[in-house]
């Protein structure tokens, strides 16, 4: 020992700091999170959007701006854990951003006090921002205004309320979010090829597995499952006209032949090699056919069509959908669970795995630069992220991001081609679909609801006591009408009984949110700021799999609901 | 506390602060139980004394939500001083925190922030403290890392619930997270699923055989467990292991990148030898943010009835959230057992399948792993004789020999054995079946 060289350093400081992150997203995320600038335009008790950047602050998003031209009130100090005292009267922008630069010294915050209105009539005044963050009530104008920038430059934005127990919030990706590094639960990971095998991997069962009836215990109590399952099939095949077992009985049948084959006259009453043999039959034995949102992915437009200017995925995406045209199989991942072996025998199954993922990755990489020749594009993708591809081609995501359906300024809201699909789960028992469209009415009463003609300030509904009653009575009927024009657009109807019991969940919805009167509760905005964080830290490191599009909260039920608008 | 509290400056004082509350507290909405419901009461959240367990990351969020809830009179207990690797979420802290107790650091700084809040900090373990002090509080609010500690509160209410008196019982509300993932429950003790019952939801770990590390290590891991569990032992053994001294993890690693080269196993490096031997959890600030801001949501509710709450018996008691894959919460009602060696009948014993050719040893090396079980140090007696005992070193020296024995030899199909385990208060009661 004494005489090997001194080890690897340590971590550095920054590891340190943000190792319990880093052992999520890796250093990778932790780039893409330290060269992103969040905009947060505030509204209302203004709550949310600082909780939100709070979870984003702590682990090291590299700039953040508020937009607040709120002036600190008594209110405030119940319910904004990011102000004190001695900043009443102060801008609100300006000391919920000095607060929370505290929490991280790593990271810049900057502030604007500018009224919406003005500050997004100047010229370019989105374009630093990598992701928009807007909490509402705001003018319907100006949201379209933000949301027409965001489908310019291509930037996620998000759209969020929190009032009284209920919140929500809406996500406008990008209309091509692909994901590569999805994180799938170790479980749905392993890809062994059983009903696949290749030469080497044949080679290397009739090695292990030769003379196994007369080999000593220990030798056959140390047979990888893998080579076992591969042997057993193999004798299997010789009686079943080189057919693997095809469906439920078979797979069962040829478990018991398994199953048997185990010595149970040791100590043990059995042998742990066989157990997992045993119980990788049923999931093992199946073809290994991708999923069809990945088959989707080949045949998209983008995927069909590589251009000089297409973003990587798409040429990584042309090149995987080649080698399954070819093939009828994705790439081999490579990796292979711990299994009951001796060392030595373990690490050459890993490297027979091993291998062919590399065979695998070259040829999709033949094909890649293939395309980059033929494309004349100048920068060649990076073989570590064609690597990544071919790794986790199976779990990868495409997530379409579409505008965000919003109050319209004038006329009726339109669902498009997702009216179907909502009226349909209008009635679902626990929906929140109709919360979603008491949200929507709740918007509608802040747009036909001027207070004081500028909306720097709308009025909310049930501010006061004595508005509740009447507030209540117009947010429902505006949710009801929402509700009625939906069921219209679809072209469908509803039976009186569901028609009865919609408008029961409307107007229960509509009051619970009017007697908020506007308020946000604490506890319910850090709920969300917590999920919205967690979106926008999964929408900047484009790992894993973000909401598609829409999320609500109940905070009477501690339940959650995500659907497509 | 005698201390009287004196009026303070009138802006304190003043109710404009809570305007956005006082909407909810004020006005009964369409799900508020009218019964329960008194439009325009603050006492019931301001005098609610209630506890906090855990100052980290959950701790730190719970405490500013309950300040933010309109809580006046909150304690928090917690053992451990701030370390460099809470900073990425435990807001309350500083880097010039570091070294400090987390209990006194939060306290202090919830306290400055949110005015006319009292937060008594106690730095030390929940078991220092007995029943007379729990029993003090209206609720319990529970962020922990650790299953233990969790059962041991658990244990602890549950045996404080005196039938006569309604006082006696805590509500538990606990919170876990580990990475994107976490949930949120509300126990009644003796009333609802306890933490016992819903123990085999949180399993352990399988541990890797120790033959695997010893003699056929094929991951990383093993090796690392190697240097952790035996290299340790054999070079180092009159040296305490510190998992948070940098020279011991230093140790650690090159031991184990010595074994890894030996049997070609790649991937070993110093961050794994540091996750495996300090079995750290991923952790970030946006997902205890959910999941002790649902737990405060229920304090509230459960303190001023503006709301119904999780945990009312024959409801939805448990919310598990998962935010790795979309956004997909859970909420559901998990149903007390009979048979929970800590709340269910006394007079039922849980079934324990037990194999009659295997050894106690084995069988109390098993207890340890099965998720219904989960006891480290258990000591175990039948009606008649005790088989092993762990509390006491006189009585471990008496009954070390029956580690030995065949299980079908000590105990027959069907008696019933009771468990104990230092960690917890309570006795678990089984009932032997004979497996293969």
């Amino acid at each position: 020992m004494a005489d090997l060289p001194p080890p690897v350093q340590g971590p550095t400081a920054k590891e340190r700091k943000y190792d319990r992150q880093l052992r999520l997203w890796g250093a990778n995320g932790q780039i893409a999170l330290e060269n992103s600038h969040i905009l947060l335009v505030n509204s209302g008790p203004g709550v949310v959007g600082v909780e939100t950047l709070k979870n984003l602050v702590l682990p090291g998003i590299g700039n953040f701006t508020i937009q607040d031209s709120a002036v600190v009130s008594e209110a405030d100090l119940g319910v904004n854990f990011f102000l004190e005292e001695e900043h009443l009267g102060g801008y609100r922008a300006e000391h919920t951003c000095n607060l929370l630069k505290e929490l991280n010294p790593d990271v810049n915050g900057n502030f604007i006090t500018e009224p919406i209105d003005t500050w997004l009539s100047n010229p370019d005044v989105l374009s630093p921002y990598t992701l928009i963050l807007v909490i509402a009530p705001i003018k319907p104008e100006l949201l379209a205004k933000i949301s027409t920038h965001a489908n310019t430059a291509l930037i996620p934005f998000f759209y969020v309320h929190s009032v009284g127990f209920y919140s929500h919030f809406s996500v406008h990706l990008p209309p091509a979010f692909p994901i590569v590094d999805t994180h799938p639960s170790p479980e749905t990971t392993t890809d062994l090829r059983l009903l696949k095998p290749w030469p080497e991997l044949l080679e290397y069962v009739a090695l292990k597995t030769r003379d196994l009836e007369s080999m000593s215990a220990d030798d056959h109590g140390h047979v990888p499952f893998v080579a076992l399952l591969l042997h057993y099939l193999e004798e299997w095949k010789k009686e079943h006209n080189g057919e693997v077992p095809q469906n439920y009985k078979e797979k069962t049948a040829f478990r018991d032949i398994v199953s048997k084959a185990a010595r149970t006259n040791n100590a043990e009453g059995g042998e742990e090699n066989f157990d997992e043999a045993v119980a990788a039959v049923l999931k093992s034995l199946n073809p290994p056919e991708p999923s069809s949102t990945v088959k989707d992915i080949f045949k998209a437009p983008e995927s069909l069509l590589i251009r000089q200017n297409s973003p990587s995925f798409w040429v990584i995406a042309n090149a995987i959908g080649l080698f399954y045209t070819k093939y009828g199989v994705l790439p081999v991942p490579g990796a292979v669970p711990d299994m009951k072996a001796r060392s030595a025998d373990y690490i050459e199954l890993q490297n027979v795995y091993k291998s062919k993922a590399r065979k695998d990755l070259a040829e999709v990489l033949d094909s890649v630069r293939f395309l980059e020749r033929n494309a004349g594009r100048s920068e060649p993708i990076e073989e570590k992220d064609v690597e990544a591809f071919c790794k986790n081609a199976a779990h990868i995501k495409l997530v379409r991001g579409r505008p965000l359906l919003t109050i319209p300024a004038e006329g009726e809201l339109k669902w498009g081609d997702r009216a179907k699909a909502i009226a349909q789960t209008l009635t679902f028992p626990d929906s929140l679909v109709p919360l979603y469209i008491a949200f929507l009415a709740w918007d509608k009463f802040v747009t036909t609801h001027d207070k004081d003609a500028s909306l720097v300030a709308p009025k909310v509904p049930g501010e006061a006591d004595s508005d509740v009653e009447a507030d209540t009575e117009k947010v429902t009927g505006m949710a009801v009408h929402i509700a009625n024009q939906l069921v219209k657009e679809a072209n469908t109807s509803l039976d009186e009984d569901d028609l009865s019991t919609l408008n029961k969940q409307l107007s229960d919805f509509s009051h619970e949110l009017v007697r908020a009167g506007g308020a946000e509760l604490h506890n319910i905005s850090a709920v969300t700021g917590g999920t919205v964080s967690q979106e926008i830290i999964k929408v900047i490191t484009e790992q894993y799999v973000p909401v598609d599009n829409t999320c609500i909260f109940d905070g009477v039920k501690s339940k959650t609901a995500v659907f497509r608008v | 506390m005698a201390e009287i509290s004196t009026q303070e400056s009138s802006s304190e004082n003043s109710r404009a602060r809570w305007t956005y509350l006082d909407k909810i507290l004020n006005r009964p909405g369409p799900f508020t139980d009218p019964d329960a419901f008194i439009p325009g009461t603050k006492e019931s959240v301001e005098r609610a004394k209630i506890l906090v367990i855990g100052a980290g990351g959950l701790g730190c969020e719970i405490l500013k939500n309950l300040a933010l809830s309109g809580f006046k009179d909150i304690h928090v207990i917690d053992m451990d001083t701030i370390d460099v690797s809470n900073l990425n979420r435990q807001f309350l802290f500083r880097a010039s925190d570091v070294g400090s107790y987390k209990a006194t650091v939060a306290a202090r700084f919830v306290e400055s922030r949110v005015k006319g809040v009292k937060i008594t900090p106690y730095c030390g373990k929940i078991q220092d403290k007995d029943e007379e002090y729990y029993m003090q509080f209206a609720m319990i609010v529970c962020g922990l890392d650790s299953i233990e500690a969790r059962r041991w509160i658990n244990a602890t209410l549950v045996g404080m619930v005196d039938g006569s008196n309604p006082d006696s019982l805590k509500p538990l509300i606990d919170g876990g997270t580990e990475g994107f993932k976490g949930q949120a429950r509300v126990i009644l003790p003796t009333m609802t699923s306890c933490i016992e019952c819903q123990l085999d939801m949180h399993a352990p770990r399988a541990a890797v055989p120790l033959c695997t590390l010893a003699t056929i290590p094929r991951q990383p891991q093993h090796c690392i467990e190697w240097a952790h569990i035996i290299a340790w032992e054999e070079h180092r053994k009159d040296m305490t292991l510190d998992t948070d001294d940098p020279e011991h993890i230093t140790w650690l690693y090159t031991q184990a990148l010595a074994r890894a080269a030996e049997f070609n196993i790649p991937g070993v490096t110093y961050s794994m030898t540091q996750g495996v031997v300090k079995n750290i959890i991923p952790a970030i600030a946006s997902t205890n943010a959910i999941v002790a801001a649902a737990c405060c949501n229920e304090a509230f509710k459960l303190s001023s009835n503006t709301n119904p709450f999780l945990g009312f018996p024959g409801t939805e008691n448990y919310m598990m959230y998962t935010g790795d894959e979309s956004v997909y919460t859970y909420t559901f009602e998990h149903q007390k057992k009979d048979d929970c060696p800590v709340c269910g009948s006394d007079t039922i014993a849980r079934p324990i399948t037990v194999s009659p050719s295997s050894t106690l040893q084995d069988f109390v090396d098993g207890l340890a792993e099965r998720p219904e079980a989960q006891l480290k140090k258990p000591s175990i007696r039948t009606g008649s004789k005790s088989l092993y005992v762990q509390s006491m070193e006189s009585l471990e020296l008496q009954t070390r020999h029956n580690l030995e024995r065949k299980m079908s030899d000590l105990v027959d199909e069907g008696e019933e054995i009771v468990i104990t385990d230092r960690a917890f208060p309570t006795q678990f009661k089984y009932k032997v079946v004979f497996g293969k």
